[in-house]
């Protein structure tokens, strides 16, 4: 089973409309099991629209995809490949819209036929692996954005994915939230693909680095991780440091 | 206590104590429903506060009737003020209205306000109310503050660049393009929640994840209903 990869992308082409330009132009991309790859590029460079070609939310109009070495053909595919992949979306309001934090991370496991009873107790061990069951009994809406970020992701882990594909997770995130998101996120043991523009969260956290331009798989200096300009985020208060 | 009661057992009481209320027409029968009503907050154990409160901004609009009904309702005239005469029909029907209002509001408080919405949704739909109506429901609950938080934010950004809504053609098209804009908005959210919960496994059904039943206390509960209903409609028949 691990001979393959966990997905691959071979030729892949997009474009929203035939008179567009395609946004995605013959891309190619492998991402091996416990890989965690960084996708960088500026923005409307069609990252977005890779994933939802990966997931299968949108149809490529050429190419193939490969999940664990057999081609995505149909709605049948995609479904056992939603299984095990898991998208986080960027914004966390439109993942969850359940009215409590439990319903909402127990609805994948529900979703792939777990009975209620076992659902449950999923979700509450997500969560608490997450350090988030006090937020058990919330409603979701009144979360802060820290918080919807953080049990976002457990909506997505408490599927059991062996993958996972994360679309800017630190926008908008505090510090602190920032730093229990990159303690969680290296203490995976599943693929990574994770669209940023932080280059201090992806060097904390991905292996490897791909760049995107123009619809476009590109190389990036892996180096590029750590030629950048380091900006304290409390440079401007006087504070204490900690270990990091 | 009556937190704890079943979605089930308490809309369908809830329903029945205020259909009966809301079409009696004696004070006896309109008398025990608000009774009914007090003993229901009383057991719930409900902050008299925020109970207060609401009662008296129901009570706002029934003050309109009081002001009205006396002066404008034919009938024989119990008292009058200068030459304006003050009907005694007017202030019996003024009356009436009053308790049942109270009464319906006090058992609504009582028996759905207990409830979160997301019971209530989970408990219209195993009442085999159709799935669409509850997740029109469950959706609304959710996305309502989001969708408004995303015209506020625009209407604050027309504000900041110092929109001041006045009656011309530019403020109606201004206010054209935020409603249009906000349609919009919701429209593509709408487009991504569903992405996502199709990306979950979602396929056109909801599973709930409480699995509870109705016990002896939810049909205890409803039996005693049905009597406390059915003496309201013996005295409305009597009297």
């Amino acid at each position: 089973m691990l001979a393959y990869p966990i997905i691959e992308l071979k030729d892949l082409t997009f474009a929203y409309t035939a008179q567009q330009e395609p946004v995605l132009d013959r891309v190619n991309l492998v991402l091996h099991h416990q890989q965690r790859i960084g996708l960088v590029g500026p923005n409307g460079c069609g990252k977005t629209t890779l994933f939802h070609c990966m997931m299968g939310l949108l149809q490529p109009q050429s190419g193939t995809i490969l999940f664990k070495g057999n081609e995505i053909r149909d709605k049948k595919d995609v479904v056992a490949l939603r299984r095990e992949i898991g998208m986080l979306f960027q914004d966390a309001d439109d993942q969850l819209f359940s009215p409590t934090v439990l319903e909402d991370v127990a609805f994948g496991p529900l979703n792939l036929g777990t009975d209620p009873e076992r659902a449950r107790e999923v979700a509450q061990q997500t969560l608490a692996e997450l350090n988030l069951g006090h937020l058990e009994k919330r409603v979701t809406h009144h979360l802060s954005g820290g918080e919807k970020k953080l049990v976002s992701l457990a909506t997505i882990l408490a599927m059991q994915p062996r993958a996972l594909l994360l679309d800017e997770p630190t926008n908008n995130l505090d510090s602190d939230t920032r730093a229990r998101l990159i303690a969680i996120i290296t203490g995976f043991d599943l693929g990574l693909i994770i669209i940023s523009h932080d280059y201090d969260f992806l060097a904390a956290t991905c292996t490897d680095l791909a760049g995107m331009d123009h619809g476009r798989i590109v190389p990036v200096d892996k180096s590029a991780l750590h030629t950048h300009h380091h900006i304290h985020p409390h440079g401007a208060h006087p504070h204490e440091h900690r270990n990091h | 206590m009556l937190h704890r009661l079943d979605v089930r057992a308490k809309l369908p009481s809830a329903m029945l104590l205020i259909t009966v209320l809301a079409l009696s027409k004696s004070f006896p029968a309109a008398l025990t429903g608000l009774a009914i009503g007090v003993a229901l907050v009383v057991t719930a154990g409900l902050n008299w506060r925020s109970v207060t409160k609401r009662l008296l901004l129901v009570n706002g609009f029934v003050l309109f009737l009081w002001l009205t009904l006396p002066l404008s309702y034919p009938g024989s005239p119990l008292f009058s003020i200068g030459p304006v005469p003050i009907s005694r029909d007017g202030i019996m029907l003024a009356s009436l209205i009053t308790i049942k209002t109270n009464g319906s509001v006090l058992i609504l408080m009582a028996l759905i306000a207990t409830s979160t919405v997301a019971d209530l949704g989970h408990g219209l739909a195993r009442l085999k109310l159709p799935d669409s109506m509850c997740m029109l429901l469950l959706f609304s609950y959710r996305y309502i503050f989001v969708i408004q938080q995303e015209y506020l934010r625009l209407l604050r950004a027309a504000r900041l660049r110092s929109f001041q809504a006045g009656t011309n053609f530019h403020s109606y098209r201004t206010f054209g393009y935020l409603f249009g804009m906000t349609l919009i908005k919701s429209h593509h959210r709408a487009n991504r929640v569903r992405q996502a919960m199709e990306l979950r496994g979602f396929q056109g059904r909801f599973y709930s994840l409480s699995s509870s039943t109705v016990t002896l206390r939810e049909i205890l509960f409803f039996a005693l209903v049905i009597v406390l209903a059915g003496a309201m409609i013996s005295l409305e028949l009597r009297f």
